[in-house]
């Protein structure tokens, strides 16, 4: 039904409301309070780092909600920030400007707050102003005089607690009402100085140029000496570094100083104006918190608690999640082995179906619990406050090769899955860092590199020396990634990207008990993230892997598989080949060997075999063998395919896992066939790790590349993979030749 | 002429100016580290760096490198 709006007339488009402020003042809180959704949110800057936007019930009247990254101010300075800008300016793809701006001050921390609500409000949007923390600021004796305040800012104001869901019918109203009404914030009064840098400019800008940009852009491009604005109402290089300049002049005389002209001039008006309404300010808010912090940000028990915390994490990520990828493996199976009955007559759909499709959603699905498990401490983190410790300790330990302590938290993120961890970069600020950081994120050892090592371990270094070295190479596996990243990292920025030193900053947010249910959507939301950005890229590649290992299927390598099977059981026992024949139907597990001898004979003239055999060479310096090849071939889309690839070359079948005596056993027994090197095992020690580090350092995830193409572009996401592929094998090939010297 | 950096854990300054104006500064005035307001030196991080400064009732925490450009006078 078309709505009616204000002006009676008929419209189909609904209002629109954009939610803006300061990081963690509860924008999103307020966004699902409002929409009924489920956006995330956490006591950590820089939690939305996208654009959402639901529908709110209001009267009769459907509204639409925005919800924006929270920023400082309007001069942006990373891609999150940027967000807030281009929506404010109508210049997000889909979205008209908003009608009205609803802006979330912090009630406890108004004087900073109302900073980006006067930059907003000098741009002559409408607008609303909700005063959040409402609780923790009466909890505070904080007394604001609401009534003189509205009189100074000319706009309604609406105290409210998001997440208590207090004062959301008052606010509702006042919103509708804006709508209608569109009042304005009354904005300072400028001194003479920047009307003269702005009459200057203009003179200055050709006509149609100047036409172009209104009063309110302009000042923004004054007071952020930004090119840009001009630039993009077609003034020429060269007048728009003369309209800057003369832009400069102009405050100079005024006795301003460009670079901070517009940080002194509000924040004079808000002292002036906002201070006289706010009653005296206490402190107990950051006592409380210094005191917690006087241990966990301690010299020495802020480390030790750092360390025992991460190591709680992960201790419980691989522990948890343990059962619940049995669980899910165990479903798999069942699911395989009940359609593989029911299809059992056309081979070719039964294989598509349960070696292809239901092994492609396992595949997504396997990896779940982890990255559910992972994201729960995560938010937990988030939520308490600490994350924003956990940077401050260790910002020293990343600062040194151009990073920071906000590459913390995607890196940590990193270890379940490096697409989350390449997403969380979207709150560091600095656009060199964060490419840093996306492109060091998948040296991190990710879960699915996991189950590779456990079978190299498992199948060789734990049957020789024993658990304990077992455990250690388990535990050194995972730092062999970050080892690499950081000299990577420092040399990126050093020479490739030439990054000057980013400023870093970061606010220390107050603990909080967390919420669970904040917790809980946090652990949903990227679940759902990654099923419906990589599992689709998963669940294609594992497809196609499923292609090259299944094509081209001649017949004739089945008879022949099976003529050679007859005649071999025939000679072991002195049979005759038609005894033979009939007898090995009567065995079960001689009918098993057979089947697998026949897949394993199909994988090795299939497409996958066949590429396998023709680039080995090329690692045999790395001392693997054909089989081992189509293993790391067919796992570059996905590192943990390697697993049942190789139980399907080895004749195992293909429902093996990591855990898999008769995988282990068949892996040691291996030999090479010919060459110098005939009759000796193929699995040496050196191989084994050159193996592994291999698998550390390649770049085999094709969700993970999707997702650098999606945050940066293709280009760099092939950077990343020709990089670390290099890095992977030029370090295989070089263990392997110094270990054979020993 | 003392800088944020040489301010000792608990001790209170007052911004006077900043060395440089370009880069940092700029956010970190928007953040209210403005000439005039009175800060608090909460502690360094363990390692050394960052500094953890009390602005107006807030934590904000920033780099030594940072902070040598603000120029203070402990009260
Ligand atoms: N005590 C109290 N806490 C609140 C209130 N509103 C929100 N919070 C908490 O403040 C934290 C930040 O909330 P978010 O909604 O994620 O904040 P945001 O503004 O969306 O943050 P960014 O997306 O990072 O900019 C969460 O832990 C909320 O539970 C409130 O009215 N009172
Ligand atoms: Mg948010």
């Amino acid at each position: 039904m078309p709505k009616l709006a204000n002006n009676g007339v008929s419209s189909d488009r609904l209002r629109r409301v954009a939610l803006i402020g300061n990081p963690n003042t509860g924008k999103s809180t307020l966004f699902n309070c409002l929409t009924g959704l489920r956006q995330k949110v956490g006591n950590y800057s820089g939690v939305t780092v996208q654009k959402k936007t639901g529908i709110t019930l209001i009267g009769t009247e459907r509204v639409e909600i925005l919800d924006l990254p929270g920023t400082y101010s309007l001069a942006a300075t990373s891609p999150d920030e940027r967000v807030v800008v281009d929506a404010l300016r109508g210049e997000v793809e889909n979205l008209d400007r908003p009608d009205i701006v609803l802006c979330i001050v912090d009630a406890t921390n108004l004087q900073r707050n109302l900073f980006l609500a006067f930059q907003i409000g000098q741009l002559g949007v409408p607008m609303v102003l909700a005063l959040n923390y409402w609780d923790t600021a009466q909890k505070r004796n904080i007394a604001i005089d609401i009534e003189g305040l509205k009189e100074k800012l000319g706009i309604p104001i609406v105290p409210i607690s998001a997440s208590r869901a207090e004062g959301i019918t008052e606010l509702k109203d006042a919103v509708i009402q804006a709508l209608d009404e569109k009042p304005k914030l009354i904005s300072p009064t400028w001194p003479e100085s920047i009307e003269e840098a702005i009459s200057g400019v203009r003179s200055e800008l050709p006509e149609p140029v100047s036409a172009r940009i209104d009063d309110a852009a302009l000042m923004r491009g004054i007071f952020e000496s930004d090119e840009e604005i001009f630039k993009r109402a077609g003034a020429s290089g060269l007048e728009t570094q003369e309209a800057l300049e003369i832009s400069k002049k102009a405050l100079f005389k005024g006795g301003l100083n460009p670079a901070n002209a517009e940080a002194v001039l509000l924040y004079r008006h808000i002292k002036e104006h906002v201070e006289p309404c706010i009653s005296a300010r206490d402190s107990s808010r950051i006592a409380g918190s210094e005191s917690i912090d006087s241990l966990l940000t301690h010299k020495v028990w802020g480390l030790i608690a750092f360390l025992a915390l991460m190591y709680l994490v992960f201790q419980s990520v691989y522990s948890w999640a343990g059962p619940f990828m049995d669980l899910i493996d165990m479903g798999k199976s069942v699911v395989q082995d009940t359609v593989s009955n029911v299809l059992s007559g056309w081979p070719m759909i039964e294989s598509l179906v349960a070696d292809g499709i239901i092994e492609g959603v396992g595949a997504v699905v396997i990896f779940l619990p982890q990255i559910m498990i992972l994201f729960f401490f995560i938010s937990l983190l988030e939520d308490t406050g600490y994350m924003s410790r956990a940077a401050f300790l260790m910002d020293k330990l990343f600062s040194w090769c151009g990073l920071s302590g906000k590459s913390f938290v995607p890196l940590l993120s990193s270890y379940a899955c490096a697409i989350p961890g390449v997403m969380a970069t979207r709150t560091i600020q600095d656009s060199k860092a964060r490419l840093v950081t996306i492109l060091v994120a998948p040296f991190m050892s990710c879960s699915a590199r996991l189950p590779v090592y456990v079978l190299m371990i498992g199948a060789f270094i734990e049957p020789r020396y024993g658990a304990a070295v077992a455990g250690a190479v388990l535990f050194l596996m995972h730092f062999v990634g970050l080892l690499v990243a950081m000299p990577f990292a420092y040399l990126m920025n050093k020479y490739i990207l030439k990054t000057p030193p980013q400023p870093f900053l970061l606010e220390l947010p107050s603990y909080q008990i967390p919420k669970v249910r904040d917790v809980m959507l946090k652990m949903y939301s990227q679940g759902k993230e990654f099923v419906v950005n990589a599992g689709t890229v998963i669940f294609a590649i594992t497809i196609i892997i499923w292609a090259l290992l299944y094509f081209p299927r001649t017949e004739s390598v089945e008879i022949e598989t099976r003529e050679a099977f007859v005649s071999e059981i025939a000679a072991q026992n002195g049979w005759t080949e038609e005894f033979a024949l009939a007898s090995i139907h009567e065995d079960e597990a001689i009918v098993a060997a057979l089947d697998h001898k026949v897949s394993s004979a199909f994988i090795e003239q299939s497409w996958m075999g066949r590429i396998g055999k023709t680039v080995q060479p090329v690692f045999a310096g790395a001392g693997f063998d054909w089989k081992i090849t189509v293993g790391v071939i067919a796992s570059f889309p996905a590192r943990e395919v390697i697993i049942s690839t190789l139980g399907i070359i080895y004749s195992l079948g293909g429902d093996v896992d990591e855990e898999a005596g008769d995988l282990r056993e068949a892996m040691a027994s291996q030999k090479w066939q010919s060459g110098p090197k005939a009759g000796m095992p193929i699995f040496t020690i050196p191989v084994v790790i050159a193996l592994m580090v291999f698998f550390a350092l390649c770049q085999q995830c094709g969700a993970t590349l999707a997702v650098i193409a999606q945050e940066t572009s293709w280009r760099w996401a092939a950077l990343s993979f020709g990089f670390m592929t290099i890095l992977a094998w030029l370090a295989s090939i070089g263990i392997n030749q110094v270990g054979s010297w020993f | 002429m003392k800088t944020l950096n040489d301010l000792n854990d608990g001790q209170i300054a007052k911004i006077g100016s900043y060395k440089r104006t370009q880069g940092v500064s700029r956010r970190l005035m928007e953040l209210g580290l403005m000439p005039g307001v009175t800060v608090r030196f909460i502690k360094s991080a363990p390692l050394g760096d960052p500094i953890a400064l009390d602005v107006g009732g807030r934590q904000l925490s920033l780099r030594r490198e940072d902070a040598a450009q603000i120029i203070v006078q402990p009260v």
